[in-house]
């Protein structure tokens, strides 16, 4: 849940970034932290692996400027990815405000992508009594630029059937490597969680 | 949500028992990371919001490790390190306390001088 601060006049404003495992989640917050450097008073935190695989979490606080007298700055999260490691995703889990969902739009990735939205409804419920269907979510099916290579993916009307048929939640392709569509998605998770928390606000 | 009157309660208990005493930074902060009041002594500066974020992560990486070993909570924890040392107090299921200190201040102060503030601002916290 946002923490409004009504004696500094602050509000901060959880986003994590989920999906599988090396679905590029931790390359989204890269591309956004190299892209706003001003907006971005401290360094990117990232907990991981000797082999570069997020262990715990990536942590970038971003600041949006004011919002009728408050400072709004957004802290962005991912999880780990990899099956192993639910305790942990459960954890960042906490406190959260708007989810982006990053899915894999390779072939091979398919079932990986949709036990990775079951489990994320699934902790949210059990975990922290959320509903996944009334928080601010956005789909993103990354690795687009793929289409061009010899590796298998799947077109968006098989993304779209697979995760955000009964979700129906803003959705985007994207290539995180390049920045494809990374700024687009952001944006409108932003968007869509301060359109959420507003009456909490103002 | 806190009130302005509670917020100026904790400041208040957080200048005058922590770092007046001597204690370089103070800060509460939420288990989802958030800051919700950041102090010190002027003298060194902190990253607070990294901080934070970090600091609930560690806490509560911690509390799951309790509870896997039977315990319901680790409600103290001490990081020591060569020039500064890091207490983490639990206030209540949402809230944190962490104070930062040099060797200069001993730990039992420091000990004493938190447990009474952990009682104040649950006291002001449950006022709201």
């Amino acid at each position: 849940m946002a923490l409004i601060n009504v004696k500094t006049r602050e509000v901060q404003i959880k986003i994590v970034y989920y999906g599988p495992g090396r679905g590029g989640k931790t390359t989204n917050l890269e591309y956004i932290n190299k892209t706003y450097t001003k907006q971005i008073k401290t360094k990117m935190v990232s907990l991981k692996t000797e082999g570069d695989r997020t262990l715990f979490f990536d942590f970038l606080p971003f600041d949006v400027g004011k919002i009728k007298g408050f400072d709004v700055t957004i802290q962005l999260y991912t999880v780990p990815g990899q099956v192993k490691y639910n305790a942990t995703r459960k954890l960042v889990l906490r406190g959260v405000d708007g989810i982006v969902f990053v899915a894999d739009v390779q072939k091979e990735q398919r079932k990986k992508n949709i036990e990775s939205l079951n489990q994320l409804y699934e902790n949210l419920d059990t975990t922290y009594k959320l509903d996944l269907f009334k928080l601010p979510l956005v789909m993103q099916y990354n690795k687009i630029d793929l289409k061009n290579s010899t590796i298998p993916v799947l077109p968006s009307s098989i993304m779209q059937k697979d995760l955000n048929s009964v979700l129906q939640v803003p959705a985007f392709e994207a290539s995180a490597l390049n920045g494809g569509n990374v700024i687009v998605t952001l944006k409108k998770i932003i968007s869509s969680t301060l359109a959420s928390i507003q009456d909490q606000i103002f | 949500m806190f009130n302005q009157k509670q917020l100026d309660a904790i400041d208040n208990e957080i200048q005058t028992n922590l770092i007046s005493a001597g204690i370089d930074h103070v800060l509460l902060v939420d288990m989802a990371g958030n800051t919700i009041a950041a102090h010190d002594n002027g003298k060194s500066s902190l990253d607070s919001t990294a901080f934070a974020a970090l600091a609930a992560g560690n806490y509560a990486a911690v509390d799951a490790m309790a509870k896997l070993v039977g315990e319901s909570e680790f409600s103290l924890l001490f990081h020591k390190g060569e020039k500064a040392s890091i207490n983490f107090s639990k206030i209540n299921e949402d809230t944190l306390l962490i104070t930062m200190f040099n060797k200069e201040i001993s730990l039992g102060l420091v000990r004493l001088k938190v447990s009474e503030t952990v009682d104040k601002i649950s006291t002001i916290l449950n006022s709201g």
